[in-house]
This record gives structure tokens, sequence and C-alpha cells, in this order.
């Protein structure tokens, strides 16, 4: 189908894209890599009465080394930051979890903030995101401000994010010496999770010293498994251990049924996929 | 309406679009560049696929005004001006890497981008490589065999073994400034249904 008609503006930096999206009232929306939007607005299930294409803002592309955090531009692409050095060395989780989203031609595209500003529970990077412990910056129309991962997902395809907000960028902390893995399930025909989990695990002295775990879809935002966490935390780093404290990835979920799975089918793959993740991050 | 200007298949245009025209659909209707098909209308099927700045994207998910200055190669601006077809385009004929043709056009540009970053793709990193676009008629095992028989025909011959990428630019420009290119030239190949 062809798309309702919209006002279309190209601003060139933060601030006039902000100031666009003020203008364009509550039913402005975000262009950024557009895999997302465009499909929605094709179907009709979206019609925008402004789009704000962020092509233009440079300054929101790219990754950069901030001492013990890299920062990642929003509008950074998949398919950059697969071909990212400091991603691959600092923080491998976003690589390996960002080659599992969709297909050559979306990573082409799409974004790396779009895909968490969007927050669909299927999709990989909220949840690797949740696990890093990742700040939001965001700029809206009073100024900047941070967000923690753990307050930027309020809802199905919710963030705190308002109508006037732009996400600008993620600081993702360094995690020097840990191991992580994500581990996801999907259709072969369609590339989202039905259930994925990303963990990281930091072993002293063959222990755990530290641990997180968040899952992908197994409810309407990115879930951490407190529960695995603290199981983990101090025990030995022994494949019964892990796979012990994996039991408990699904407490306190409340995933969604789907004709692809239903929910109890989800809380068994996030045992299994959890035990294979803690495995692979932090196992001998 | 909005004023676009892009380079497709080496010819330069300049039109107005409304904002929510989709990048397919004006190559389609617009620019007469109809080898580029529309599939699913939903993101799918990849048989929309053409190269934006030199990557592979599907044109049914791109909108024409994002594609503002940008360069756009479709399956119709693969084939040498003399009309000798790129290898992809030959080991697809050879290899009969087609059954109703539909998935063709975008099957081809998706290989064509593979191959521009794995020039000796495995058989399960083509069909990973492919993953976006989707043949009904289920003939993939010939669109394996085609685009490692293409890849083995583009390394074969060493010293061009970034072809594509060159031949592509250098047709652009050619046909740039060239005056024979007409906008809406219909393709000159038989590759597309």
């Amino acid at each position: 189908m062809i798309p309702a008609a919209f006002d279309y503006t190209r601003p060139s930096g933060v601030d006039e894209a902000v100031g666009a999206l003020r203008d364009g009232g509550e039913d402005a929306k975000v262009l950024a890599g557009g895999q997302s939007l465009i499909p929605m607005l094709r179907m009709r299930l979206a019609s925008p009465t402004t789009v704000v294409d962020l092509g233009d803002v440079t300054e929101m592309r790219g990754v950069r080394d901030d001492g013990d955090a890299l920062v990642i531009g929003a509008m950074t692409t998949h398919d950059e930051i697969l071909h990212d050095p400091l991603v691959h060395e600092h923080a491998p989780l976003i690589a390996q979890a960002t080659e599992t989203v969709a297909d050559r031609q979306v990573r082409h595209l799409g974004t790396f903030g779009g895909s968490l500003a969007h927050a669909d529970p299927a999709g990989d990077l909220p949840s690797v995101a949740s696990a890093l412990d990742a700040t939001f910056e965001v700029a809206g129309p009073s100024g900047r401000r941070s967000v923690p991962a753990s307050e930027f997902f309020v809802d199905y395809l919710t963030t705190v994010l308002e109508p006037d907000d732009l996400l600008v960028s993620v600081r993702v902390p360094k995690l020097t010496g840990w191991g992580t893995h994500y581990e996801k399930f999907n259709r072969v025909a369609q590339a989202w999770a039905l259930v994925g989990v990303a963990a990281a695990v930091r072993r002293s002295n063959g222990s755990v010293a530290e641990a997180r775990v968040a899952l992908t879809n197994m409810g309407p935002t990115p879930v951490r498994a407190y529960g695995v966490e603290d199981a983990l935390t101090g025990t030995a780093a022994t494949e019964d251990s892990l796979a012990a404290a994996a039991q408990r990835a699904a407490d306190g979920a409340e995933p969604s049924s789907d004709p692809s799975a239903s929910a109890e089918y989800r809380m068994h793959l996030a045992t299994v996929l959890t035990r294979r993740a803690l495995q692979a991050a932090g196992g001998a | 309406m909005t004023r676009v200007s892009m380079t497709v298949d080496g010819v330069s245009y300049d039109d107005d679009v409304e904002p929510r025209t989709l990048l397919v659909h004006h190559l389609r209707e617009r620019l007469g560049k109809v080898g580029t098909v529309v599939g699913c209308d939903t993101s799918n099927c990849g048989a929309c696929t053409v190269m934006l700045a030199g990557k592979s994207v599907k044109s049914c998910s791109v909108l024409a005004v994002q594609a503002d200055g940008a360069d756009v190669t479709t399956v119709e601006g693969l084939a040498g001006r003399d009309g000798e077809l790129h290898p992809v385009q030959q080991a697809f004929h050879e290899s009969h890497a087609l059954q109703c043709g539909y998935c063709t056009p975008g099957m081809i540009m998706a290989a064509v981008d593979l191959l521009s970053e794995n020039p000796d793709p495995s058989d399960g990193e083509v069909r990973e490589g492919l993953e976006g676009n989707l043949c009904r008629c289920t003939g993939y095992q010939n669109i394996v065999r085609a685009v490692r028989d293409a890849a083995a025909s583009m390394r074969g011959t060493v010293p061009t073994a970034q072809e594509p990428a060159a031949e592509a630019s250098a047709a652009s420009t050619a046909s740039t400034a060239s005056t024979a290119s007409s906008p809406g030239e219909p393709a000159s190949q038989g590759v597309t249904t």
C-alpha cells in the first residue's frame, strides 16, 4: 500500500530535529533507518502528520571511545556496528546480537538507536542494552538528559521518550574481562526472536564474580533475570551450577502467547537458552 | 512535493516527488525502471532489492526522498553497455537459477552485494547472505550454485576482482556524461521478468 500523506522535514542537527518534532506536535514521527517505520506507514498502521528524517544528522552517527565506555550514535546502522572495531573489541555482545537482526538489506539501513527507540519486545538490542547497563542520552525541548536502560523501556513499543524527544546516543560501559553471549531462538524464515538471552559473566578464580542476564521477548519490555544473577554470584562457574541458575530464568516473567509460541513454551525456552548463553559466556 | 536528485544506473534524474513515495514506486513508475519488482510489499521478500550508495536495500522500505543525492543501481544497470551480462546474471542464466523469475532481480542484486563483501562464500554463507530474499518456487538450490559459480568466475580474473563495483561506477560515469541514455529507457537485457 502507499503510505498516507505527511509533511517531511530533514534537519541537519539535533536541536533542529527536536524543534521540528516540537513543531510537528504529537503526530510527528522520527525517521531513522525506516526499517520499522516505513513498513508501518505502508500498512497504514501509522499515519504521522510530520516525518522528521534524521538522515542528515551526522553528529548522531558513528562509535567513539570515551574512556571506560563506548558512545554509539543512535543513527549508526547495524551494518556499521558490525564493521566497527571498537564494538568488536569492547562490546562484542552488541556485534553478536546485531548479526542476527533481520537480513543484510535491513541491516544496511536500520539503526542501533532506531531499534532501541522502537522497543519491539522481539527486537534483539533492547535486552542487550539492558544486560550491558547502557545509558540512553536523550535530547528534548528542555535540554539533554541521561536515562538508564532499566528506566528507558516502559511497555510494548513504548519508551520514556516523549513525542518531541530524540534518542541521540547510547553509552555502553566497556566490560573488560567479562565473557558475553547472545543466544537466540527464532523461526528460520523470520529473524524475530521467539526468545533471546543476553548474558554477561565476570569470572574470578573459577567462580562467578558478577553476572547479568536479560531476556528478549519474555514480556512487553526486556526482562532482567535477577533470580539467575543472584543465584550465580559467588558460585563456582561449573556446568552444573550455571545450569542450576538458568532454571530460574523465567521466574516472574510474563511472556505473551502468539501463533509462533505459547507463553509456556517461551518460559521453557528461556531456561534452555539461558543455560546455553551462560555456558558460552562464563563456562570453563 | 520535494525536489529529489538521484543517479540511477548511471543517469541523473531530478524530480518533484511526494514525500510518501516509496523508492520502488519512484523507480518503476516515474523512471521506468520496471526491472525492479514489487513482491510482497511487506519488507519480507527482497524482490525489490537495489543498491543504494553501494549497499543492498529493499526499495519498498525506503522513501524516494531518502535517496536524494544518492547513487542507485538496479538490476537494469548491471550489464555492460555492450550488453555483456554481469557475472552474477550470467551465472543465473547458466545454472538455471530461476523458475518463474519474479525473485530474480532482487536475488541478483542481493548476490552482487554479498559477493562484494565475501568473494568466496560457502553454501551456508550464500544461504545466510540471501536470507532477506525469498523464492516461492523454492528454487534455492540452483540459486546457491549460481552465486558460487559467479563468485568463482569473478575471482578467476584476478586483476579485475573488484570488477562489479568498478564496472558499475565506470558505467555510471560514462552514461551520465552521455546523451545516449534517456530517462526511462527500457532495460536492454532480458534477465528481468
